[in-house]
């Protein structure tokens, strides 16, 4: 068998990228695919942060002043959905790209042209759902949630584009879904058993079934939603035997799950930074997998919590309240390693571990404030005001995205074999530790004292916490502006990176050299115990 | 100077309300923040310790322990056992939230773009009535051309009354679209959805005029739909309660009257401002292509029998309402007229409550 691979091997020894556009157009080399979901998600990351300093400059005093309401309410549902599914999840998917097969031992992804596909989609889905801003009518105006009636009857032309862009994302999704699981399930190299799998690999393994759980029940509900709008069907529309709730019902069924979606791999990644830099391997393994698939089970029968004010029986609200409730234990476990890891380790505090750690403790603080969104009675009082908003935000910015960058700091020398500067790094990440706590942590306060989500203009008791939240959301826009300069330094002059990069790194990826060959491991490496798991 | 600032400085905390089940929904709440904020501490804690001290700068080596299935079963179990504590007062206080029996009266709430109906039901059909209650911030204030009143965007031109110390029961709807009525003095908000019914009760133990808005998002002026409750002793509900059905009752009359031009276009206005210009816009111009405008349209100046259909009817499809369920025959009489000789139109004829009638039956 090593005969045929090495055979192989020869075969193609001086097989390198192809030159100019085609190589990007048509590529199938995971690292490249990786590269561009990447890069596309900055560019979206951007471009909704761009919609984010809309809402925020509008919101910076009462009053209207910039945008009509209107628009206002375009700018939220488009900085939602492209950050979603253009920023985030193409982050994380550019990530599992570059990362699975270097950590499993692979030689690429299992479906290679598969993976090309899936990125051009979202690519094609993203450019779709962006240029409906430029439509008659303006883009989608209902919320990235999509409530019917008001997105259906009410809804603006470019509903009808809104749906197909998502089905694409979906599709996208899926498509990426199926490959990585092919991967991680058929590619490990001799002797990468499931349990010595590196965290972010299994992250990444259960949020691929998640997606493959829920993508297509999203499809189906804005299907529903379409079928409703052009060919006269009544799903959702009760004076014609539907009922607009079954929406809520369908959508928070894909919902909730697609939350975890954007959580999982982050969990892994975290997983991977912390030991490195504590030196020290990772506390509780075992439990950290059984946590992460508990997450996964428990992410589907918590969906009602996003509905609680719908008017729902009194048994479902309880069992819904305690299912809800019950997350806090896992993700307990999860923190409660963490921390422990850290515990009598020998820290060092390179930019991936700032962001690695302040992931722990801001991402636990959306974990309290979701718990308080879970009681129900409490919930009659947050729900859709802005309370909610700081505790999405907090889960997602400091939360997700804060994992990709650390991701990005961590892995950029393995890619570009160049480092990245480390004073810039450390001024990105205080710049932007201070901008999402200034951003966001007002929010709870306005929330708790009555102020409702997606409205583009306020009464004055909620002026002064409005103003600072705007102030911390121009610092966080520009902090990111450093990142892409410390990324363009680092890709153009940065210093050599050796193969190792971080002095506590352990795993297969840290054996090739800096940067990672076109092709690596095209014959499976001997997975040693040290390099097994961290 | 002292005393603005103070009225100016943002609340920071949900209110207390003035019901018992506000009351202990805020107790709720902030049992539960205690108990987060002491779990953060803790961890937290534990987590900056960790790095002042377990430092490679300080010289300390790494152990080398990666597991304790003791400790981990500790910290599984004792977050169960919160929870369990959590778990109990919640239940027992959405137990009773649910329970929407025993009322002393009932209103029907209904959501409309951009608009809140109250109508008050009563076993006997002549002691009911209805009105719609429009935000009363005026356009200059949100425009920033007129300095902002204390109850900016807070204000309603009739808010709903209910009286004190009494179980009144919402029965919540709506026309249009999904809203949410929400008033946090009462510790409770629910969605008013088209086509179903929700319900939920409060009953509210201090006088006063309590403040809250939509809070599900809605369309364009989802942020200018407040909702305004006045809670007044059982007398003077009472009072005020007999003099809108006597008032009621004079609109019903004024259907069979004729009105002078000038009548037609002062009312005409009046309902203008409140249900049309959000969308049509004050000076007729709309916001086209969503909104028509009024100004020089081919309805506003073309047969008088189209026009009335038009705003009684809504356009299916679009976000033009059926006003018809809304306004009486004399309103939209009024605001036709008004539409025909505005903002430069001048058709020369005048639309009376009979003219109104005899479309509304002849659809029948």
């Amino acid at each position: 068998m090593s005969e045929v691979v090495v055979t192989h091997h020869d075969e193609h020894h001086d097989h390198g990228p192809a030159k100019g556009l085609a190589r990007w157009l048509f590529t199938t080399n995971h690292k490249d695919i990786g590269t561009l979901y990447l890069w596309f998600s900055f560019i979206m990351l951007l471009v909704g942060g761009v919609l984010a300093l809309v809402i925020r400059t509008e919101l910076f005093q009462p009053g209207l002043q910039f945008v009509t309401p209107e628009f206002f309410n375009q700018m939220t549902t488009m900085h939602g959905l492209i950050m979603i599914f253009g920023a985030i999840m193409p982050a994380f998917v550019g990530l599992a790209n570059w990362m699975v097969p270097m950590m499993i031992g692979a030689p690429d992804m299992a479906l290679p042209r598969l993976n090309n596909l899936s990125f051009w989609l979202v690519a094609l889905a993203m450019t779709m759902l962006v240029s409906t801003l430029f439509m008659e009518g303006g883009g989608p105006n209902f919320g990235w949630t999509a409530y019917p009636p008001l997105s259906t009857t009410y809804g603006p032309d470019s509903t009808t584009f809104f749906i197909f862009s998502v089905h694409l994302a979906g599709a996208s999704s899926i498509l990426g879904a199926i490959n990585i699981i092919a991967t991680i399930l058929n590619m490990r190299a001799p002797g990468m058993t499931l349990m010595k799998l590196p965290m972010f690999v299994w992250g990444w393994l259960i949020t691929a079934y998640l997606l493959l759980a829920v993508m297509p029940v999203l499809a189906g509900a804005i299907t529903m939603a379409l079928f409703d709008m052009h060919f006269g069907t009544s799903f959702f529309n009760a004076a014609g035997g539907g009922d607009p709730v079954l929406y809520q019902h369908v959508f928070w069924f894909f919902g909730h799950p697609e939350v975890y979606i954007m959580i999982l791999p982050a969990f892994g990644i975290v997983s991977q930074i912390i030991p490195t830099f504590a030196r020290k391997p990772l506390f509780g393994y075992d439990s950290m997998v059984y946590a992460i698939a508990s997450i996964a089970f428990l992410s589907f029968i918590v969906w009602a919590h996003h509905m609680f004010t719908v008017g729902m029986p009194l048994a479902g609200q309880l069992f819904f309240m305690y299912a809800t409730m019950l997350i806090a234990v896992p993700t307990g476990v999860k923190i409660f390693n963490w921390t422990a890891t850290m515990w009598r380790g020998s820290m060092t505090f390179e930019t991936p571990m700032l962001f690695a750690i302040a992931f722990v403790v801001l991402f636990s603080i959306g974990g309290f404030s979701g718990l308080m969104l879970a009681i129900v009675p409490a919930d009659f009082q947050y729900h859709d005001s802005y309370f909610v908003v700081a505790h999405f935000h907090y889960v997602l910015v400091p939360g997700a995205l804060f994992s990709i960058i650390a991701a990005v700091y961590y892995w950029l020398p393995k890619w570009c074999g160049r480092m990245y500067d480390e004073t810039l790094g450390k001024l990105h990440f205080w710049l932007s530790f201070i901008g999402v706590n200034v951003l966001f942590f007002p929010q709870h306060f306005v929330g708790l004292a009555g102020m409702p989500r997606r409205i583009p203009d306020y009464s004055l008791q909620f002026a002064d916490f409005n103003m600072v939240s705007s102030i911390g959301a121009y610092i966080f826009g520009f902090a990111q502006l450093v990142f892409l300069y410390v990324l363009i330094k680092a890709i153009r002059s940065g210093e050599p990176a050796t193969d190792r990069v971080w002095e506590g790194a352990r795993g297969l990826e840290w054996t090739l050299p800096s940067p990672a060959p076109y092709h690596s491991f095209t014959t499976p490496p001997k997975v040693v115990e040290s390099e097994a798991h961290t | 100077m002292l005393l603005s600032a103070s009225a100016r400085a943002d609340a920071l905390n949900m209110p207390v309300g003035v019901s018992e089940t506000s009351r202990i929904v805020y107790d709720l709440h902030m049992l539960i923040l205690w108990i987060c904020v002491v779990i953060g501490i803790g961890v937290f804690g534990v987590i900056l310790w960790s790095i002042i001290h377990h430092r490679k700068s300080a010289g300390h080596q790494p152990a080398s322990f990666h597991e304790n299935t003791r400790l981990e079963i500790v910290w599984t179990l004792i977050p169960v056992l919160i929870l369990i504590g959590m778990a109990w007062p919640a239940t027992t206080t959405l137990i009773d939230m649910y329970d929407t029996g025993g009322e002393d009266m009932t209103v029907e709430v209904r959501g409309y773009q951009w608009r809140w109906q109250y109508k008050y039901l009563d076993e006997d059909l002549n002691s009911q009535f209805s009105f719609f209650s429009n935000l009363a911030t005026p356009a200059e204030e949100i425009q920033g051309q007129a300095a902002k009143g204390q109850y900016y965007l807070l204000e309603v031109d009739n808010p709903l009354r209910i009286p004190v110390d009494r179980k009144v029961r919402f029965l919540l709807t709506a026309e249009d679209v999904i809203h949410a009525w929400w008033v946090p003095d009462f510790g409770m908000k629910k969605d008013a959805i088209p086509g179903m019914l929700n319900e939920m009760w409060t009953r509210v133990d201090e006088p006063g005029i309590y403040r809250g808005q939509c809070a599900e998002l809605c369309g364009k002026d989802h942020a200018f739909m407040p909702v305004v409750v006045q809670a007044m002793p059982q007398e003077e509900f009472d009072a005020w309660y007999a003099e809108q059905l006597q008032a009621a009752k004079a609109r019903e009359e004024a259907l069979s009257k004729t009105f002078t031009e000038q009548e037609l276009m002062a009312e005409g206005q009046k309902v203008y401002n409140s249900f049309c210009s959000s969308c049509h816009q004050p000076n007729g111009q709309g916001m086209p292509p969503v909104f028509p405008a009024i100004a020089g349209s081919p309805v506003a100046t073309g047969p008088k029998e189209d026009h009335i259909d038009i705003v009684l009817n809504g356009v299916p499809g679009t976000a033009m309402q059926a006003f018809g369920r809304q306004l009486d025959a004399a309103q939209i009489a009024a605001v036709v007229h008004y539409e025909r000789h505005a903002f430069g139109n001048n058709t020369g004829d005048t639309t009376q409550p009979a003219d109104v009638v005899a479309r509304q039956q002849a659809q029948q």
